[in-house]
C-alpha cells in the first residue's frame, strides 16, 4: 500500500515536470485565437464582423502558422452582455482551449472575460472597451487594453477642445459606468485647463430622441456640450442638437468617444468641424492607408480604430509567441512587455505592467463635405499626441501589478 | 432646477412629438389585437421596415433602376412605404396568420415575434446598426419656426400635426362609418356578420395590411429625426406595448390619448428626473394594472 503510494506521488511528479518541460513550444498543438464581440447589436458597425475579418487577416498575412503549427480563429457575438461574454470564455477556455481572445466591445464584457483569463491564464486584449477600470482596480497579469480608454481619449480632445476658447461645458451622459467614468475624466482635464463644468444631464443608454436634454444643455448657456456616450446615443445627439439649431447658435458639440462609422453615419454635412480623439484613422499615413484599402476590398467600408486595433491585436500577440518560442501565456506577456510595438495601427507602442497598450493618440476634425474627395475621405488628422501624455501615468493609476 | 413655463411648454411639445409616434404605433395594434386577437410583435420591425423604405427609396432606389439621380422623395414615401409595408402585411396574414386563427394567441406572439427577430437580423447584415441618416427631408420643411416660447423645427411640427391627423382619421373611419361598423361587428360575431354576405376573412387580411401600414407610416414620418436603424423598432416596441397596456388593449381611442399623454409625461421627467425618462411609463404600467387591470379605456371581459 503504502510503495503504491509513493509510486503514485513519484508519477505524478515526473507527470509534472514532463509538463513544464511540454510549456515550451506550443500547446495542445494548435494556437487559437478567438474573436469575442458584438455581431448584431449598437456596437456592431464599430467591431462585429469587421472585426472577425481584421483578424483572419493578420492570421493570414502571418502566414496561418507559428512555430510551424496552425493558428485557428473562432468568434461569437457576447451581445454586449457580461454574463453572456463570461460563458462563452469559459467554454472556450475549457473545451475549446482557446489562447487569447481579442474584441470586446464594451467594458462589461471586457471585465467579464478578463477576470476569466486571469483564473484560466487566457490572454485577452480588449480593443473595443472604454473603461479605465480593465487597467487599475481590475487589472490582470493577462488582460491586455488595447485601443483607447476613458482617460486617453478626454485628455487628446478635451484639453485641445478647452486650449481653443470652449471654456464652459455641458455634458449629456449615456447613465452608466462607461458615460460616468467619460464624464468624470473630461471634467477632471477642462478643470485642470481652467475650464469650467456648467452641469450635466445623465439619458439612458440607447436614447432616441434627445430633444429635451438638448434644450437643457442649451439653456445652460454652455460653450461646449460634451457627449459621453457612444455609437446610435452620440449620432441621435448629434444629429438632433443640429436641428434645433445649437450649432448654428454657437454652441459647439464635442464628442468623447466617436469612431469612423459614427461620422459615416452622420455624413460630413452634419458632422463637420468637430473635433474629436482616435487611436487610428485609415488615411492617415502610407502604412495605414495600404492596410485599410486591403480590408476594404473585403468589407466594403473602412475600418474604424477597433477593426484596426485587432489587426495589430492578433499580430502583436502571433510576433510574441514566435519570438519567445512558446505559447505559454507567462512566457508570452514577459514577451510583449518587452517588445516595441510599431505597425499600421500602433505607433511607438508599448505595453505596459497594468495592462495598458500605450501608444500615439490623434486629434482629429471631421473635414467640411467640400473638402472631402471620396466617400470615405471624412477626416484630417491636427495633432498627434504622445502615447505617455495621452494614458493615465502610472504613478496616478491604482494597478496592483505595478509596484 | 429652473423650471420657467417656456421649458416645461417645450417639453411638452417634445413629449407630444414622440407621444404622437406612440399613439400611431400603438392605434396599429389597438386595431390589430381588436380585430384578429393577435398581439402583433412584428410591429416594430415593421415600423423599422417603413422607415427602411424610405431610405432606400432615396438613396438606392435610382441607382439600382440604372438612373442614378432618381430619389423617391419624402413625399412619395410617406404614401409608397405604407403601401408596401402594408402588402407585406397581406402576404403576412394569407400565408401565416390565418393559420394560427384558430389556435390559442401566444401562437400568433411567438410567430410575429420570430417574424420581427428575422427582418432585425437580415437589416443588421446589410446596413449600420448604429443608423443611417435619411437626407430626404423636404425643402420646405427645413428650418425653425418662432412659436414665441421658443424657437422650434418645422418638421416636428410638421410630424406631430400628420401624426394626429391620421390618429383622428383612423378612429373616425374606425368609430363612425359603416366600414367601421362592419369591423366592429367582424370581431363580435363573426358568423352572424358574414351571414349577412359581408367578407369577413378579406376585411381581416385588410385590417392586418392597414395595421402594419399605420407602423409603416410612423417608420417615414420618424425617418428624418431618428437615425434610419435596424434596432429602431425594438427600442420603441417596448414602450409602445405598455402605452396599449395602459389604454387597454383593443381601445381606438384609448391607445391614442395614452399615447399623447405618455409621450408628454416622459418629456416632462426628462426635465425633472432624467435618470427615471425611461422608466417612468412602465412606473404608470404598474400604477394602472393594479387600480384598473383591464387599461384606464379597457372593458372588462
Amino acid at each position: 500500500m503504502k510503495k503504491s503510494f509513493m509510486q503514485f506521488v513519484m508519477g505524478t511528479a515526473i507527470l509534472g515536470l514532463a509538463m513544464t518541460a511540454s510549456a515550451a513550444g506550443i500547446s495542445s498543438n494548435v494556437v487559437k485565437i478567438g474573436v469575442l464581440t458584438d455581431m448584431s447589436g449598437v456596437y456592431s458597425a464599430i467591431g462585429g464582423k469587421g472585426s472577425v475579418t481584421a483578424a483572419k487577416m493578420a492570421i493570414d498575412d502571418f502566414g496561418g502558422k507559428v512555430l510551424g503549427k496552425p493558428i485557428q480563429l473562432i468568434s461569437a457575438d457576447h451581445q454586449n452582455k457580461a454574463d453572456i461574454a463570461s460563458t462563452k470564455a469559459r467554454e472556450w477556455a475549457d473545451t475549446e482551449h482557446v489562447d487569447m481572445i481579442t474584441g470586446l466591445l464594451n467594458s462589461g464584457c471586457a471585465l467579464a472575460v478578463q477576470k476569466i483569463g486571469t483564473e484560466k491564464k487566457m490572454i485577452s486584449m480588449a480593443t473595443g472597451a472604454g473603461s479605465t477600470t480593465l487597467t487599475n482596480e481590475h487589472c490582470s497579469p493577462y488582460g491586455i487594453h488595447y485601443v483607447y480608454d476613458t482617460y486617453a481619449l478626454p485628455k487628446v480632445a478635451g484639453s485641445a477642445i478647452v486650449d481653443t476658447g470652449g471654456k464652459t461645458w455641458y455634458f449629456l451622459t449615456a447613465d452608466y459606468a462607461f458615460g460616468h467614468s467619460l464624464e468624470k475624466n473630461t471634467k477632471a482635464f477642462v478643470k485642470a485647463h481652467g475650464g469650467k463644468t456648467l452641469g450635466q444631464v445623465r439619458h439612458p443608454l440607447a436614447t432616441a430622441d434627445f430633444s429635451s436634454y438638448l434644450l437643457q444643455a442649451q439653456a445652460s448657456g454652455a460653450k461646449v456640450i460634451g457627449l459621453a456616450n457612444a455609437g446610435g446615443d452620440f449620432i441621435n445627439a448629434v444629429k438632433q442638437a443640429r436641428e434645433f439649431g445649437i450649432v448654428q447658435g454657437g454652441q459647439t458639440i464635442a464628442g468623447m468617444l466617436v469612431f469612423l462609422s459614427d461620422v459615416k453615419s452622420l455624413g460630413l454635412d452634419v458632422a463637420q468641424g468637430m473635433n474629436f480623439a482616435t487611436s487610428f484613422y485609415w488615411d492617415r499615413d502610407a502604412a495605414s492607408r495600404e492596410w485599410s484599402k486591403r480590408y476594404f476590398a473585403k468589407t466594403n467600408a473602412m475600418p474604424t480604430m477597433d477593426q484596426a486595433g485587432v489587426y495589430s491585436a492578433v499580430t502583436t500577440y502571433l510576433k510574441a509567441i514566435k519570438k519567445a518560442g512558446t505559447d505559454d501565456p507567462d512566457t508570452v506577456m514577459k514577451t510583449m512587455r518587452g517588445m516595441k510595438i510599431n505597425d499600421f495601427f500602433s505607433i511607438n507602442g508599448y505595453l505596459r505592467a497594468d495592462g495598458s497598450m500605450v501608444h500615439d493618440m490623434f486629434l482629429v476634425e471631421v473635414k467640411k463635405p467640400s473638402e472631402s474627395k471620396s466617400p470615405w475621405d471624412l477626416l484630417k488628422v491636427i495633432k498627434q499626441v504622445p502615447g505617455n501624455e495621452a494614458f493615465m501615468p502610472l504613478s496616478e493609476g491604482s494597478c496592483a501589478l505595478v509596484k | 432646477m429652473h423650471l420657467s413655463y417656456q421649458m416645461v411648454l417645450a417639453q411638452l411639445m417634445l413629449g407630444l412629438n414622440n407621444g404622437a409616434f406612440y399613439a400611431i404605433l400603438s392605434l396599429g395594434l389597438a386595431v390589430i389585437f381588436g380585430l384578429l386577437n393577435i398581439i402583433n410583435f412584428a410591429h416594430g420591425a415593421l415600423y423599422m421596415l417603413g422607415a427602411f423604405v424610405a431610405l432606400i427609396g432615396y438613396t438606392k432606389l435610382g441607382p439600382l433602376l440604372g438612373m442614378p439621380d432618381f430619389h423617391m422623395n419624402y413625399w412619395a414615401a410617406l404614401i409608397i412605404s405604407p403601401l408596401v409595408v402594408g402588402l407585406l402585411g397581406v402576404l403576412i396574414e394569407k400565408t401565416m396568420l390565418k393559420r394560427l386563427s384558430k389556435v390559442d394567441h401566444l401562437y400568433g406572439l411567438l410567430l410575429t415575434f420570430g417574424l420581427a427577430l428575422i427582418l432585425q437580423g437580415v437589416f443588421t447584415n446589410y446596413f449600420n446598426v448604429s443608423g443611417t441618416s435619411y437626407n430626404g427631408k423636404p425643402e420646405i420643411l427645413r428650418g425653425v419656426v418662432d412659436l414665441k416660447f421658443r424657437m422650434f423645427p418645422t418638421y416636428r411640427l410638421w410630424s406631430i400635426g400628420l401624426s394626429l391627423s391620421v390618429c383622428f382619421v383612423t378612429w373616425f373611419v374606425i368609430e363612425r362609418t359603416k366600414l367601421g361598423s362592419y369591423l366592429r361587428a367582424g370581431t363580435e360575431n363573426p358568423a352572424l356578420v358574414q351571414a349577412f354576405g359581408i367578407n369577413v376573412p378579406l376585411m381581416i387580411t385588410l385590417t392586418y395590411g392597414f395595421g402594419v401600414g399605420l407602423a409603416a407610416f410612423a417608420g417615414v414620418v420618424a425617418a428624418p429625426i431618428y437615425s434610419v436603424s435596424p434596432i429602431m423598432g425594438t427600442e420603441m416596441i417596448i414602450t409602445v406595448f405598455a402605452v396599449v397596456v395602459i389604454g387597454g388593449m383593443g381601445s381606438i381611442m384609448g391607445s391614442i390619448w395614452t399615447g399623447l399623454s405618455l409621450g408628454m409625461l416622459e418629456g416632462l421627467t426628462k426635465v425633472i428626473y432624467p435618470p427615471a425618462a425611461n422608466t417612468v411609463i412602465f412606473f404608470m404600467m404598474i400604477l394602472v394594472l393594479l387600480i384598473k387591470p383591464a387599461g384606464l379605456f379597457g372593458k372588462e371581459q
